[in-house]
């Protein structure tokens, strides 16, 4: 199966992909883009959320095919050159990375939050980032990392 | 395993007429687990997501038609008043993420006895729409669950859309599960008042091979109220008529032992959400105060 | 950077940012940007043009006879580029952490379901999946022996490793005996604790690449704990000296102790050898629950006696640990756990045992806290019973029975370090507890048990408080030599001195290189600092576990570092023409007390670079007797946390809201206070999740819920928020006085969080996880 798709703004072909293969796959082992990561491949972690058409989805959930003309967007998208996002630069300076694994899906879920909800509470926060698991950090600095990027984002 | 894009209704149902086994597939949320997981390969899967006649909801007469293909988010955000106990429902369905795709479509497909939306649309009395190229049918949801996993959709119909009436009263959903969010249930219990027919609505999930309701909790309580005459005037319902609804949801669940929780729990706590749920249902009905997702 | 003519795309990147701060500052992770701009290379994400994927062939039967493989319909099918057994195991078919047990693949016999059995290699994961399903095993099952005190005692089992020579399915017995055994006390309390197999659910699955070399070795890019215990077991399979088997370190997605053993090390090299292409492996979660150890599951019997005064008189504890099918660490869980058993408390008489044992369940070895972990749900349970049965504050006993420095504890080692228990209780106690449940307030339901999920208003919800106080060795024991290498080098670049730091010691996650940057930013005086992929081409570094890696790599970076100055100063003397007696390098200037700023170390670099390689040894430690459990010092240094945990549960439901978590732990010397705060909250957080929902569910040696849909580990939504008290009491013995951080927080939070639980209910609750059927009296 041949696939076009936008990814991160740019025109994406991907050729021989199999029928089965998942969004996730053909980003990570046919597009050169392995920033959202596989943890589950069941819907469970968020780690290979990505924004399909401006919603966040879990990428692993989306069939290859599914993905033909859509606009992706991932983490790889998520800075302007070399200037990181606000909620990059909140995970990098609150300590919320250990092993980064999560990292890329949480980011890109934090991202949708806060462009929908620039002033979220703790327990939208939450609940919000519930889909996301990430088994190092307790989740306390993600807090922190969180409301430090709706700061950045409302004063810039 | 081939892909096929359907373009519109009729376009997919000609292809479920001739392939049966071809795969729907829209949100993707359940199928896609069996596939990255070697558990199933279909002979092809059927892409609804770009079929315009599942992709909305609308009303008529007050009744509401979800399109097969709405995911949940879209519930939560936009029939919240309309529809309280889907809505709710809807609210506990995985994460954010698995929202903004899955649908009650895909969830009444897979037609798991845990699927979260069903005991919302079985306390709404909602009916299950069924196309194929025979033509269209509706179905009451009660009926449309025939096993573990398995419902009387023919293979070659697709489910197109649930209707369910606008709530007249006040609805509730509450679910069971070992974590405080991200879980599938251990079991799950919605109850809804229909004044407007002096009946009351229930749904057990996770309580038995189907989703099923509690009918005689739903015709004790529709008949306490009725002869108290509380549906004109609502005073605070007497503890006994509590514990004895709570006792004939908790009677209608054959649960099992499984890997999410024992029988005799299931039971047990459905019994208590069925209390609590219809204290917060009366609640809201003596007050006019409505919950929200 | 140093790679490998033929390294895949998207191998391990140098790190060399500039970034700045030393020992005690908390400098942000040299591999944060990468991180977050999705750049960082994980093992999961190697490739190489023209790879193979390599699957692997599990077991279907805990326990089960193979009679014959027939592998003709796998290797025929198209795509297929190679179908392997025991047969084409080109070294020893046998590998293992301490206990060299387990086949490479199996034999003539499974011993448990999952068990790898068979290797593909093809062209696409799909290809190799299918080619799997092919291949025809015969088997002939047998009954399974899953009972761990069977296992340990019953003569008439099977034996699973008749070739270890050990009574029935032991793979360690050991007790500790210390004082009189005769004793009888005022008050005695007694209880069987049960724990359920806990798994590491680290997010980065197994994974990686392994390419054939030209000189007939191979090169293997992965994700692990320990590269040169992996280069040694691995070498060992393939039949090739450790010099031949190349490992490189690719970014590591967590740990915590499941990725100590081999997992796909051996298989994915014989694939690569036997094909001569570069083959990947990764495993998808279901088969992640299959291809790691787990954390032992655990029945331990305890009983205390005291004075009525509160004075702890003896313990006697009797401790199973199932092992599974494989050794693995079974033989360090029963060491740590007889001698950690007592906990933080003396004493004075005392009879411990544990068993280790071989059954056909799935293997379990190390996990975070291992052996502490299991022990500290029985004693701090006990803590809280004697308490009752004496009607004392569980706070007050807990301070009266304290080890300090110079406390002996059962083993007869004499705490030659700060030991201040009593004092890390008294700073729980003290902070400051959360906000009341005000029950008039309309509630937000995801403060709430139960959550979004809508269970409960506040009906039926009860607030509980718990404490636990624990104990936990750091680094190897026992006598092992426990030694980490480091290469240090300092060179002049662009004006610029930049040092690297080269270890094999493998960052999974906790900060290591951040802590590696520290250290040599403080010792010699520079800013920059690279970090080098961890690989086999320095030397051992012994594993990321047992909280040791600060502490003995820190140790060996220190004194690598120190050489580097010494030989720096060196040359700054033969340049100068004269000794200057109290040389430091500040700023990258050579400067004295006496003389001022000498010298820009650039200058005294000149072209050359200055590179030293040291090993750091920690002092000593002893093995146990294997009759008495005495030894002159067999760990060589202990760490110690305090939980409180605050609970809010639905009685009725058995649902538990944990409202917070609240930490105080000695860290001797804090070296990144940040990053120490992280690896507390992080370790809680695992801790809490054993207590509450955190159990792979074996019947019959099957897993019954091997996926993240039904293993359950905590979500934001039930995550409190936690304060982190640190107090730095420094270990005179290690470099800095560091001291262990990594484990303690994750073995004193779960009997916190079940002390809360209980306190809430008034259950007693003896099994962990305690899940809502526990609670609510419904388990049967």
């Amino acid at each position: 199966m041949r696939l076009n798709l936008t990814v991160n703004g740019r025109p994406h072909q991907a050729d021989e992909a199999w029928e089965g293969e998942s969004l996730l796959h053909v980003l990570r082992e046919r597009l050169g883009l392995p920033g959202s990561k596989n943890a589950c491949e069941q819907g469970e972690c968020g780690s290979c959320t990505v924004y399909l058409d401006d919603v966040p989805v879990c990428s692993c959930m989306v069939a290859a095919g599914q993905a033909q003309g859509r606009a992706v967007r991932t983490v790889e998208g998520l800075a302007d050159g070399d200037r990181l996002d606000a909620v990059q630069q909140s995970f990098v300076d609150s300590g919320a990375v250990q092993c980064g694994f999560c990292t890329p899906g949480l980011l890109v879920q934090a991202h949708d939050l806060i462009e929908r909800n620039p002033e979220p509470t703790d327990a939208e926060i939450r609940e919000s980032l519930a889909g996301n698991l990430c088994r190092c950090t307790g989740y306390e600095k993600i807090m922190d990392a969180v409301r430090l990027a709706a700061q950045r984002k409302a004063v810039s | 395993m081939d892909f096929l894009r359907a373009a519109s209704l009729d376009d997919a149902l000609a292809t479920k007429a001739q392939r049966p086994d071809i795969a729907p597939i829209a949100g993707g949320t359940d199928l896609m687990v069996a596939i990255n997981f070697d558990h199933i390969r279909p002979s092809g899967l059927l892409d609804l997501t770009s079929v315009p006649e599942l992709a909305d909801w609308s009303e008529s007469g007050g009744v509401i038609r979800i399109g097969a293909g709405v995911p949940y988010a879209r519930i939560i955000s936009e029939l919240g008043e309309h529809l309280p106990g889907l809505a709710m429902a809807s609210r506990t369905v995985a994460s954010p993420q698995i929202r903004n795709r899955g649908t009650v479509g895909g969830n009444l497909a897979t037609a798991s006895p845990s699927g979260d939306a069903h005991p919302a649309l079985l306390a709404c009395a909602a009916e299950v729409e069924l196309a194929s190229v025979r033509g269209t049918r509706r179905l009451p949801v009660a009926e449309f669950f025939t096993g573990v996993k398995r419902s009387a959709a023919e293979p070659d119909e697709l489910i197109t859309a649930v209707h369910l009436a606008r709530a007249t009263g006040p609805q509730q959903f509450a679910k069971v599960g070992t974590r405080n969010a991200m879980v599938i249930s251990v079991c799950a219990f919605s109850v809804a008042l229909h004044p407007d027919r002096a009946e009351v609505g229930t749904g057990l999930g996770s309580a038995a091979p189907t989703p099923r309701r509690a009918v005689e909790a739903e015709e004790f309580l529709a008949g306490e109220l009725t002869s108290r005459g509380m549906w004109t005037d609502p005073r605070p319902l007497p503890e006994t008529v509590v514990t004895r609804f709570g006792e004939l949801v908790a009677a209608a669940a054959a649960p099992i032992d499984d890997v999410r929780g024992t029988a005799s729990y299931r039971r047990h706590a459905l019994g208590v959400l069925a209390r609590r749920t219809v204290g917060w249902t009366w609640d809201e009905y003596s007050t006019g105060r409505q919950t929200c997702a | 950077m140093s790679a490998h003519v033929n390294a895949p795309s998207r191998a391990p990147q140098d790190l060399s940012e500039s970034i700045t701060g030393g020992v005690g500052e908390s400098p942000s992770r040299p591999d944060g940007n990468l991180k977050v701009r999705g750049d960082y290379a994980y093992s999961s994400d190697l490739w190489a043009e023209d790879m193979l994927w390599g699957a692997t062939l599990r077991s279907p039967h805990p326990y089960a006879r193979i009679a014959g493989i027939d592998v003709g319909q796998a290797l025929a099918y198209p795509g297929v580029y190679a179908v392997l057994t025991h047969e084409d195991v080109p070294g020893d078919n046998r590998y293992g952490l301490k206990i060299v047990d387990q086949p490479v693949l199996a034999e003539d016999v499974v011993r448990f379901r999952g068990e790898a059995v068979a290797l593909v290699a093809a062209d696409h994961p799909e290809t190799a999946r299918r080619a799997v399903e092919l291949i025809a095993v015969d088997y002939e099952v047998l009954d399974p022996v899953t009972d761990p005190k069977r296992a340990a005692h019953d003569g008439t089992l099977p034996k699973l490793h008749p070739e270890s020579g050990r009574e029935n399915n032991l793979v360690r017995y050991q007790p500790v005996v210390r004082g009189r055994q005769d004793v009888s006390a005022d008050v005695v309390v007694s209880g069987t604790y049960t724990l359920g197999m806990q798994d590491q659910a680290f997010l980065g699955p197994e994974s990686g690449l392994a390419i054939p070399a030209e000189d007939g070795g191979v090169e293997l890019y992965l994700s692990t704990q320990d590269l040169h215990s992996d280069r040694k077991q691995t070498a060992r399979a393939l039949g090739l000296p450790p010099d031949k088997v190349r490992l490189t370190m690719s970014g590591v997605g967590g740990a915590f102790g499941g990725r100590e053993d081999l997992s796909i090390q051996a298989h994915v090299c014989m694939l690569a050898m036997h094909t001569g292409k570069p083959v990947k492996m990764m495993y998808d979660r279901e088969e992640s629950f299959y291809g790691h150890v787990h954390r032992h599951p655990a029945e331990m019997y305890f009983e205390h006696g005291a004075t009525r005064e509160g004075k702890l008189v003896y313990l006697k504890a009797r401790m199973y640990f199932d092992g599974g099918a494989y050794a693995s660490k079974t033989p360090v869980v029963v060491g740590n756990a007889t001698t950690l058993g007592t906990g933080p408390y003396e004493v004075p008489n005392v009879d411990i045992a544990g068993w280790g044992v071989y059954t056909n369940n799935p293997p379990c070895g190390a996990m975070r806290g291992l052996g502490a972990v299991q022990p500290a749900f029985a004693y701090e349970a006990q803590m809280d019973k004697l308490a009752s049965a004496l009607d004392m504050d569980p706070v007050e006993l807990r301070q009266r029975n304290a080890v300090d420095q110079g406390s002996v504890l059962h083993t007869g080692q004499k705490l030659d370090y700060p030991a201040p228990v009593g004092e890390l209780i008294e700073r729980a106690r003290n902070l400051p507890m959360p906000p009341e449940r005000d029950p008039a307030a309309e509630p937000d339901i995801r403060d709430l048990p139960g959550g979004a999920a809508n269970t409960t208003h506040g009906e039926d919800v009860a607030r509980g408080v718990g404490y636990a106080a624990i104990i936990k060795n750091v680094s190897y024991a026992e006598g092992a030599d426990d030694y980490s290498t480091a290469r240090v080098s300092l060179q002049a670049v662009g004006g610029e001195a930049v040092a690297m730091v080269h270890t094999a010691a493998a960052e999974v996650g906790q900060g290591l290189v951040t802590v590696q940057q520290q250290i040599a930013r403080t010792e010699l005086g520079v800013e920059r600092v690279n970090i080098h992929p961890n690989d086999t081409s320095v030397g051992d570094s012994g594993s990321s576990s047992a909280s040791r890696q600060t502490y003995i790599t820190g140790g060996a970076v220190k004194t690598a570092c120190e050489a580097v100055r010494e030989t720096l100063f060196e040359r700054a003397t033969a340049r100068l023409g004269h000794a200057v007696p109290d040389l430091t390098i500040v700023d990258g200037k050579l400067v004295s007390d006496s003389h001022g700023v000498l010298a820009d170390v650039v200058d005294i670099l000149g072209d050359e670079v200055i590179e030293c390689t040291r090993e750091y040894h920690h002092r000593p430690t002893y093995p146990l007797d294997p009759e008495t459990g005495q030894s002159e010092l067999v760990h060589v240094q202990h760490a110690f946390s305090v939980h409180r945990a605050v609970v809010d549960v639905d009685t009725q439901l058995g649902l538990v809201k944990v409202v917070a978590l609240d930490c105080v732990q000695d860290v001797g010397k804090s070296v990144n206070p940040d990053a120490i705060v992280g690896q507390i909250q992080g370790g809680a957080v695992q801790g809490m999740g054993l207590a509450v929902m955190e159990e792979i569910q074996v019947s019959d040696g099957l897993i019954r819920n091997p996926s993240f849909t039904d293993y359950l580990i905590p979500t934001i939504l039930d995550t409190p928020p936690m304060k982190v008290d640190i107090i730095e009491r420094g270990d005179p013995h290690a470099p800095y006085g560091v001291r262990g951080v990594g484990e303690p927080p994750t073995i004193s939070a779960g009997p916190a969080v079940l002390a809360a639980i209980r306190a809430a209910t008034g259950l007693d609750l003896t099994h962990a996880p305690a899940g809502p059927e526990h609670i609510t009296g419904t388990a049967h």
